[in-house]
């Protein structure tokens, strides 16, 4: 709007001159300012719209990085002699580590920079040396030291907190369950190479090779003194026979149950130590193929599988699988990706059911088990890797390599058990027989591990819609055809709001009288509700017909148009009718108990809250949505395509058939699609109708969980930025992507159809 | 023969078919209505106290008083299997849902009895329902009213008595709870705040002699001022456990019961049908305005009210300007392309994303990200308690804001489309600004449409309950957002709302049974709130297209 035309001017002038002109200039100014201003908020508003999308995104995305290192130091081996390492341990803080040497000595050392903070030397008989080192996998911060006398020595190393002036201070000390002085392990007294120990709070295992070929098994069980108070260690001790190979490499799992022996060859010796009376082997079996040769075999966190590395650069992960009558069976679950080199050593970690990886090329990899995800593979050091620890809470490792330097690392890697493989294919778990599609995101136990398969909720919201669709699709539709087509405008103009009204109701209604009236309802009267399925489209044929044989004076009175208002009276005659036949019809076919039968003679399992239910529920909540949108698509079908075809003798159910329906049907196909979207994100109706298992069977008397309701449910206990928190958000996003997907092709077939028919 | 083949040649049986569809569509919509309705105001309504004599299914005889709740007509083989002793003759009996109360007394609320087992109904008129404050009902005969433990009247002139001492008791509670949940409230809620703001001077350094000193003083005389209401809470305490009643219940035992644990005493049996309207209106007043009792099986749903009112107030408040913003925008302002016609597309697509993924979002970005980043900056003294960065009624209403966005700005925008072109050029060609026209014709005529909008928003929002969830509701919150403590309006407090309120109570509370009519209840009033709602919404869109219809031609 510029005004510098003469005319204006002077009128500008006439009107008051200066005064006037600047108003004009704040006039327009302000003009300017909030065309500004608009631009500004509107687009905001749209930016803050599709931040949902991106927000969403954004919260997921963490999941799919793989794992990072970050060098921090590196030094020479503190406390000297790099080759007499025996094991390397770091607390919770990743401050300070542990290095235990052969000769007997425990060196507690800074990480950060190698300078020594303690040094204890075990209290070992003159002349006996460390002869090997065990480390209790489920308590890692128990150790054992096998002797050159035959005895081991059981020491916990523990750390106090202290703060001082506001800073923390972590202080070593050193603890013996057993007591200082060793225990006899071979009773022959030869040096002790290989043995495993396991912690427990009322029982210690160990567990060593004998040089007759025998293994022994010495088990500490705690018991209360006669006096009480005290409690003491009484020693079980018993030998399983030979083994025809040397065991080279022996674990004992976190319960103290089982007890793996292998030889260098690859063979293992799986054995029950349940009952310490009485030890079996339960299985011997071949761990590696071909000549490779058995370098690693460490149990994960959980103590059920047990990770075997090789010289031929493998990894395997092995765990007991149980069989149906019979005891579990070794298994190989599953293999990861090769390293560069023999592997020299494996770390798992201390809460998660990951580990770290070393060969002899120094590389190090990092790999988590149920996502069977490689989180990295990366040269660490220039020398084979010798020794591995990693922090508790898994982000620090500290590595020996050959030449005596140790490496400490930060590791960044927050979301190592969750993949596309755990999301959406079946994974073989801990302790299953099979590998399966289950979800089940947290437990009791701190060992737990976590299933986090999309696929069930995902199968529920299909389920859970499709049934909603198959209640909703046909009655809206054949509504929504009626209402357009064939109904009279005045009934018309009540029909149409009071169903589309039913839009607005509160899902939370609906789900609560699904739940609490139609769920019960329906578990009683079974038998009515099939044969009102059943009854009503053939009763209402037969009334139609009735109607039409009746006399033309008293069927003419009914003017055309209001079939839908007397079909009212049938529909609720027929529906009235088979219900109190209920019981009757119940007593008749399935003797008394529909429910009973249905268990026992057809094996279909029945709960009360079942996809029927949901199905009834959510149709309801989706029938308006569809209706309204088809039966604006029937109704805008242009007159004069509907007169030219009953012009043409078409009766007005063939007019419907060939000519409305078709030019229409784009219109109706975007309802079902909208009317679907709204179905796969109910949240409500689903949480409170369903018992919310994931299971995943299409038996309609059983129920299921969605996305949405799991959401619903486990969302305010998640987590903030934990795994979970993240498959959640996962969830929202697919909801949000599938949901729009859907609307938008709605959306615009919606749109074409009304420019053709413009074009009409 | 031929008749009927020329019938279903002709198609009609198909048409008939469809019209059977929009039957059955009406039948279930007001079916749906009339069940709700009639469950839920029907409840109030003062049912009679029923005596009757049970022998059950172990031959045992005992004698039941309490409201008939249910019956319904079960297959004679489900009972003959649990142990039912039927006549053979018999396909099904009925079986009673006696709601017998004196839950503490009888361990149950409920007694199921079958038909065949019970003796006539009888309705004494002296049957008395007690409703307490805790256990349930109580149902019984007045025996005597005592005061500090020795009868004061029985007989015909107890229950005058009853009646007067009730009152009484009723008023003493009032000021009871007026005390300890306002005064003393409010002195809580100071002394917090003087907490705060000493832990506030200690995080700036700033807490010196004087202000400590200052702050001692204060909380002093809000000490002073606590001893007080204490001393009187003390004595008021004493008043209000003085009187009881002691009521004979169905196995014939008698029980004392304080007064102070009674809300109200009634006698269905005797009373007349105005009587029973009276009291049916009262208890209806009481549902509305009363706070809720048992783990909210019982009493009122006001905080429930008054949580989504407020909740769905403040959400209008923000989307409005923004949802009409965005509308001017989109369809003033900007240039029309495939640009805009997408960004259209998304935003009308937006309402039918899931509810639960705003809520998703709501809690993530709003709750988590900005609420703990405000803590931060401007909440420091609170912390580690949080005070935005936790679930709460601002985060709620924005949520919900972004989730009727799409619906304000869609409404809006065919408000604004409506609108003939005629009469901008006409604006702008009398040298008005492009503001100006705006302004001073095509938003106060696009008005209704955003009325429109707004209404339909207030509907959604009232009625969404999966991502308040997430973001701010609780099935009891101790205090309403708004009292009347500085600054009265406490954006961050949890609130209470009906819709949440239907899905704890019926499916989270220990007792569903006893509490489901007041279910009903809850979900007949948001049915009303929303349908109207949702009427005006139509009344004012076919009113604005006869309208415009005028100016067009």
């Amino acid at each position: 709007m510029s005004s510098s035309t003469p005319d204006t001017t002077t009128a500008k002038s006439q009107l008051g001159g200066p005064s006037a002109a600047r108003r004009l200039r704040w006039r327009l100014l302000k003009d300017l300012l909030i065309r500004n201003a608009v631009g500004f908020g509107g687009t905001s508003v749209i930016v803050i719209i599709t931040l949902i999308f991106f927000y969403l995104l954004w919260v997921v995305l963490p999941i799919f990085f793989s794992a990072e290192l970050f060098p921090q130091a590196r030094y020479t081996v503190p406390g000297g002699d790099a080759e007499q390492t025996l094991h390397l341990a770091m607390e919770e803080q990743a401050e300070v580590a542990l290095r235990v040497t052969r000769d007997g000595r425990l060196v507690f050392f800074d990480t950060t920079n190698g300078g020594l903070k303690k040094e204890f030397v075990l209290p070992l008989p003159a002349g006996v040396t460390v002869s090997s080192m065990a480390d209790a996998q489920s308590n890692m911060d128990t150790l054992a030291m096998g002797l050159s006398d035959g005895s081991a020595l059981v020491v916990r190393h523990r750390y106090r907190v202290t703060f001082p002036e506001d800073r923390r201070v972590i202080t070593p000390y050193l603890e013996y369950p057993l007591g200082e002085t060793p225990v006899v392990l071979d009773p022959f007294g030869k040096p002790v190479t290989t043995f495993a120990v396991q912690w427990g709070e009322e029982r210690i295992t160990l567990a060593a090779p004998l040089p007759d070929s025998r293994l022994t098994v010495v088990s500490y069980v705690k018991e209360e003194s006669m006096l009480g108070e005290e409690s003491e260690f009484v020693r079980v001790e018993q030998f399983l026979d030979g083994t025809p190979k040397t065991v080279t490499h022996i674990a004992i799992d976190q319960d103290q149950q089982e007890l793996y022996a292998a030889a260098d060859d690859g063979t293992l010796f799986y054995y029950s130590i349940d009952d310490p009376e009485s030890p079996f082997l339960l299985q011997q079996l071949p761990l590696l193929e071909g000549d490779a040769r058995l370098t690693v075999l460490s149990s994960l966190l959980g103590g059920i599988s047990l990770l075997v590395g090789s010289d031929d650069n493998r990894l395997v992960q092995w765990s007991a699988v149980p069989r149906e009558g019979g005891p579990a069976q070794m298994t190989r679950i599953r293999e990861f990706d090769p390293m560069t080199a023999a592997i020299t050593t494996i770390a798992p970690e201390h809460h998660r059911k990951g580990f770290l990886a070393a060969d002899a090329n120094g590389e190090l990899g990092v790999f988590h088990t149920t996502a069977h995800r490689t989180l990295l593979i990366e040269p660490l050091a220039d020398q084979a890797i010798t020794h591995l620890a990693i922090g508790p809470r898994a982000n620090a490792l500290l590595a020996q390599d050959t030449a005596g330097n140790l490496y400490f690392n930060g590791i960044h890697n927050e979301h190592p058990e969750i993949s596309w493989s755990s999301l959406w294919g079946k994974v073989w778990y801990e302790s299953y027989a099979e590998p399966q599609y289950k979800w089940q995101s947290s437990a009791a136990t701190s060992d737990f591990e976590p299933k986090f398969s999309l696929v069930p909720i995902s199968f529920g919201t299909i389920k859970a819609a499709f049934y909603a669709m198959l209640i909703a699709v046909p009655l809206s539709i054949m509504g929504a055809i009626f209402t357009a087509h064939f109904m009279s405008p005045r009934m018309r103009s009540v029909v149409k709001p009071s169903i589309e009204i039913m839009e607005a109701l509160p899902t939370v209604i609906l789900g609560f009288l699904a739940g609490l009236w139609l769920a019960p309802y329906i578990e009683k009267s079974l038998p009515g509700i099939f044969a009102m399925l059943l009854l009503m489209p053939p009763g209402i044929l037969l009334s139609a017909y009735l109607w039409h044989r009746l006399p033309e004076n008293i069927r003419l009175r009914v003017p055309e148009g209001w079939e839908g208002a007397l079909l009212i009276p049938v529909v609720l005659f027929i529906g009235w009718l088979t219900l109190a036949a209920s019981p009757a019809l119940e007593n008749m076919f399935f003797a008394g108990d529909m429910r009973l039968w249905l268990t026992n003679e057809m094996g279909i399992s029945f709960d009360q809250r079942n996809s029927m239910v949901v199905g009834l529920a959510m149709g309801f909540a989706v029938i308006p949505t569809i209706f309204s949108i088809a039966e604006d698509a029937v109704f805008a079908v242009p007159k004069h395509l509907v007169n030219g075809s009953l012009a043409l003798g078409a009766t007005p159910w063939q007019t419907m058939m060939r000519v409305v329906l078709l030019t229409a049907s784009p219109g109706i196909f975007s309802a079902v699609m909208i009317g679907f979207g709204r179905a796969v994100g109910e949240t409500m109706i689903v949480l409170m109708a369903t018992g919310n298992t994931p299971i995943m069977d299409w038996n309609i008397f059983e129920g299921m969980r969605t996305l949405s309701a799991n959401i619903a449910v486990e969302m305010p206990e998640s987590e903030v930025a934990s795994s979970h928190y993240r498959v959640l958000f996962l969830a929202a996003l697919v909801l949000f992507a599938f949901t729009f997907l859907f609307n938008t092709l709605g959306e615009v077939v919606r749109q074409r159809l009304r420019r053709r028919y413009s074009s009409l | 023969m031929q008749n009927l083949k020329n019938w279903f040649k002709s198609g009609s049986p198909w048409i008939w078919l469809n019209a059977a569809a929009v039957s059955t569509s009406l039948i279930m919509v007001f079916g749906l209505l009339s069940l709700i309705a009639v469950r839920g105001m029907g409840f109030f309504w003062p049912a009679d106290i029923v005596e009757t004599d049970y022998t059950d299914k172990y031959a045992q005889q005992v004698r039941l008083i309490g409201e008939i709740w249910e019956s319904e007509s079960v297959s004679a083989n489900q009972l003959r299997e649990n142990g039912y002793s039927i006549p053979e003759e018999l396909d099904e009996v009925t079986r009673y849902l006696i709601k017998t109360g004196n839950r503490d007394l009888l361990g149950a609320d409920f007694k199921v009895a079958v038909a065949l087992g019970l003796t006539e109904f009888r309705f004494p008129e002296e049957l008395m329902k007690v409703e307490r404050r805790e256990w349930g009902n109580l149902y019984g005969r007045l025996v005597s009213v005592k005061e500090n433990g020795s009868v004061v009247a029985q007989g015909p002139g107890a229950w005058d008595e009853l009646r007067a001492r009730l009152e009484r008791v009723l008023l003493i509670h009032d000021e009871i709870g007026r005390i300890e949940k306002k005064d003393i409230g409010s002195i809580n809620y100071s002394l917090e705040k003087l907490r705060l703001t000493e832990r506030r001077y200690e995080l700036d350094d700033a807490l010196t002699a004087q202000r400590e000193a200052e702050l001692a003083d204060k909380r002093k005389q809000l000490q002073a001022e606590y001893e007080e209401l204490q001393a009187r809470l003390v004595t008021l305490y004493q008043d209000i456990a003085r009187d009881s009643l002691s009521a004979q219940i169905q196995d014939d035992r008698v029980v004392d019961v304080p007064l102070s644990k009674v809300v109200e005493v009634t006698l269905p049996n005797a009373m007349s049908v105005t009587q029973k309207l009276a009291t049916y209106l009262r208890n209806l007043w009481t549902f509305v305005s009363d706070e809720p009792r048992e783990a909210n099986t019982e009493g009122g749903i006001f905080p429930a009210i008054f949580g989504t009112v407020m909740m769905v107030l403040i959400m209008a408040i923000m989307v409005t300007p923004l949802g009409v913003v965005a509308a001017v925008y989109l369809r003033e302002y900007a240039r029309q392309g495939p640009l805009i016609r997408l960004i259209r597309i998304a935003v009308n697509n937006l309402a039918g994303v899931p509810s639960i993924v705003y809520g998703v979002f709501g809690l993530g970005f709003f709750v988590y990200f900005l609420g703990s980043n405000i803590d931060q900056a401007l909440y420091p003294e609170a912390l580690p308690a949080p005070t935005f960065g936790t679930p709460g009624i601002m985060w709620a209403s924005l949520t919900l804001a972004i989730l009727t966005l799409p619906v304000v700005i869609v409404a809006t925008e065919e408000g604004l489309s409506r609108i003939p072109s005629s009469i901008r050029e006409g604006s702008l060609a009398l040298g008005a600004t492009k503001f100006e026209t705006l302004w001073r014709t095509i938003i106060p005529m696009a008005s209704p449409a955003i009325m429109t909008g707004l209404i339909l928003a207030i509907a959604r929002a009232a009625g969404e309950v999966a991502p308040l969830m997430l973001v701010g509701v609780v099935k009891l919150a101790p205090s309403l957002p708004l009292d009347g403590n500085a600054p009265f309006l406490h954006l961050d407090r949890k609130f209470m709302h009906l819709g949440f309120h239907i899905y704890d109570v019926g499916f989270q509370s220990p007792n569903v049974e006893a509490a489901r009519p007041l279910v009903y209840a809850t979900s007949f009033l948001l049915v009303l709130v929303i349908v109207s709602l949702n009427l005006t919404a139509i009344g004012i869109r076919n009113h604005l297209r006869e309208k415009y219809r005028a100016l067009e031609s």
